[in-house]
């Protein structure tokens, strides 16, 4: 067992109270404690302690920075150097851009579905490390130092930064966007936010929580049934209650509670990115079920939504290629006599679903030296889609070459849908989903 | 040196890296929140950050205390009405509770079709089956939580009555 009472400092003889400068301020403050949660004895829970906070908080501690990477990846498979990432500019705020690659071909969706997955998974601990702390957002005085002051500041960053981030996040994947902002820009800012707020609270508090993991051991405490659960032993944060009540809950329970938690959100979202699982995704905006026919799988932005007329799509409809030395147009049956290639690849949304279908049409890099450009250094598709943030997109050169990039003109051996992008769409291995531009009227093969 | 250090921490609070970290986990956050600022909405995006800090510890937490101590309560009135439970049923109410609140507070705005116009684009469907599938995966948990607490109550029974009755 490890001391319980405040640990004495070596190098603190003076200020063993824990005040700075001006200390008669900070002194003052604590003699003027408000009612209600500032007091001590407010707090009844018996399973608050740096244990229980130390457990969650090393969950989060392992996977926080796995959703934040996946998170920053994806701004780089947005394809920065085209300017299609959001924010178009982040300063020095962003990974090292490199170009993003199509092997292996579900990279964009396992990092997607990490990202959104992990994230909703991580919403009950995140809950549960804030309920574990609570005495301390009100504990009295609320500093006693500037350093406190500064620390406390710091915590609004990460308090404030990863609720922001879930909170953004799980509304956009619902399509909801009640909060009336880019959620691109938000989210992408407000990671960094967070990322500030986190790095400095870890470095901060990773004693303590190496000191409180070591206090238990997990192992005991998954065998402490209610009728022995105890408080832990007072410590020097306030953590734990000066006046428990009695345990209602053990803490293998609190935990098995938060973890079913988790796994019930991880059900739901891992059913949004495998076909097969779908049927358990019940509440995933991405959990619906389109019937068996070859076109019925998920659709993102609907030919009605996105003003596609019948009349653009018919055979009067041109596939314009150009940027090469050969420019020229082709129709849909020109197309259908050129070499078919099928390959079976999914298309995954930023928003962490994704569906695997096979595809056939036209090689993208066939096009390209059709059109004279056999060694394009990018391509530029855009769509009949006269509005919209996504009616193009630029294709990088490894985009444009992999022998599964496709102009699809078929899926699942029968004809594209109008929502699906007849006449012909891209689909490219690990492109972010968006990007695999609908209703293609022209490419242009650029040499950078 | 070692007596330097100690006149900053009685001055500071805090050993000098302490400072230097925070400073420097400031001014990464300021940058960001500069880049933020030039984008359209960011007082909403300040007011969100804000508000989001001020939902979850000024009102969810505390509701969720508040709901959980009333139904301490409840249960305590229906011990002195019908004497001490032999299972106690706390737990079987809690659970189901805090999962169905958990998916409610998650997807909420599907529950209510909040935001079904942009769903509709996107996805060519409505979000009509939404509220009835919370509401099965509701049921289903209570029921599960009540089918439990039915086969600790047999048990617990069935070992006979001989064990003195648990507080709740």
């Amino acid at each position: 067992m490890r001391p319980t009472g405040p640990a004495p400092t070596q190098d603190a003889p003076d200020h063993s109270d824990g005040y700075g400068a001006p200390r008669g301020l900070w002194a003052a403050l604590e003699r003027h404690r408000p009612p209600g949660p500032s007091n001590p004895r407010w707090w009844r829970s018996p399973l608050r302690g740096p244990w229980l906070t130390s457990v969650l908080g090393a969950v989060l501690l392992a996977a926080l920075p796995i959703v934040s990477v996946t998170g920053l990846l994806s701004w780089v498979a947005y394809g920065p150097q085209f300017g299609q990432a959001i924010p178009a500019d982040p300063g020095w705020l962003h990974l090292p851009v490199f170009e993003w690659p199509t092997r292996p071909s579900w990279l964009f969706r396992l990092n997607q579905g990490l990202h959104v997955g992990l994230g909703l998974v991580l919403i009950p601990i995140v809950l549960a490390k804030l309920w574990s702390v609570a005495p301390k957002l009100f504990a009295w005085p609320p500093a006693r130092s500037a350093a406190e002051v500064l620390e406390r500041l710091s915590l609004a960053l990460l308090v404030g930064g990863i609720l922001f981030e879930i909170a953004t996040g799980v509304l956009n994947i619902q399509y909801d966007y009640v909060f009336g902002f880019s959620f691109y820009t938000a989210h992408y800012y407000g990671a960094w936010v967070f990322l500030a707020g986190f790095a400095v609270h870890v470095a901060i508090k990773l004693p303590t929580l190496v000191r409180a993991l070591r206090s238990r051991s997990l192992g005991e405490e998954l065998r402490t049934p209610l009728s022995r659960t105890e408080p832990e032993p007072p410590d020097p944060d306030g953590l734990v209650s000066a006046a428990p009540a009695p345990p209602t809950l053990s803490r293998r329970g609190l935990l098995g509670v938060v973890g079913g938690g988790s796994l019930l959100l991880g059900a739901l979202a891992v059913g949004q990115t495998v076909d097969a699982l779908r049927p358990i995704a019940l509440l995933a905006p991405r959990g619906r079920s389109y019937g068996d026919g070859p076109n019925e799988f998920q659709v993102n932005r609907t030919a009605a939504s996105a003003r596609i007329q019948p009349a653009v799509t018919g055979p009067g409809w041109r596939l314009a290629l150009t940027g090469g030395s050969a420019p020229r147009e082709l129709s849909r049956a020109d197309l259908l006599a050129l070499p078919q290639h099928t390959a079976v690849l999914p298309i995954a949304c930023v928003e962490g679903w994704s569906t695997t279908q096979t595809w056939t049409g036209v090689r993208l890099r066939d096009l390209a030296r059709m059109a004279g450009a056999a060694e394009p250094g990018s391509a530029f598709v855009q769509s009949l889609e006269e509005s919209g943030a996504f009616n193009r997109a630029t294709l990088a050169r490894n985009q444009v070459l992999d022998p599964d990039s496709l102009l699809a003109l078929r899926v699942n051996d029968a004809d594209l849908s109008l929502d699906h992008g007849f006449p012909a769409r891209v689909i490219v291995p690990a492109l972010p989903g968006v990007h695999n531009t609908k209703w293609v009227r022209s490419i242009e093969f650029r040499s950078a | 040196m070692a007596s330097a250090v100690a006149r900053w921490r009685g001055w500071y609070g805090a050993h000098p890296l302490h400072l230097l970290a925070l400073l420097g986990a400031l001014a990464l956050a300021g940058y960001a929140a500069a880049g933020a600022v030039g984008a359209p909405g960011a007082v909403r995006m300040l007011v969100w950050f804000v508000a989001a800090i001020l939902a979850s510890d000024l009102l969810l937490q505390p509701f969720a205390a508040l709901a959980d101590r009333g139904l301490l309560a409840t249960l305590r009135g229906v011990r002195r009405w019908r004497g001490p439970a032999r299972v106690p049923v706390l737990n079987h109410i809690r659970v189901p509770v805090l999962g169905s609140g958990l998916l409610l507070l998650v997807f909420f705005p599907v529950i209510v079709q909040q935001g079904e116009q942009s769903y509709i684009a996107a996805t060519g469907l409505t979000m009509d089956p939404y509220l009835e599938r919370w509401l099965l995966l509701s049921g289903a948990m209570f029921l599960i939580s009540a089918l439990g607490y039915a086969l600790r109550l047999a048990r617990a029974r069935s070992a006979g009555t001989t064990r003195s009755p648990q507080p709740r």
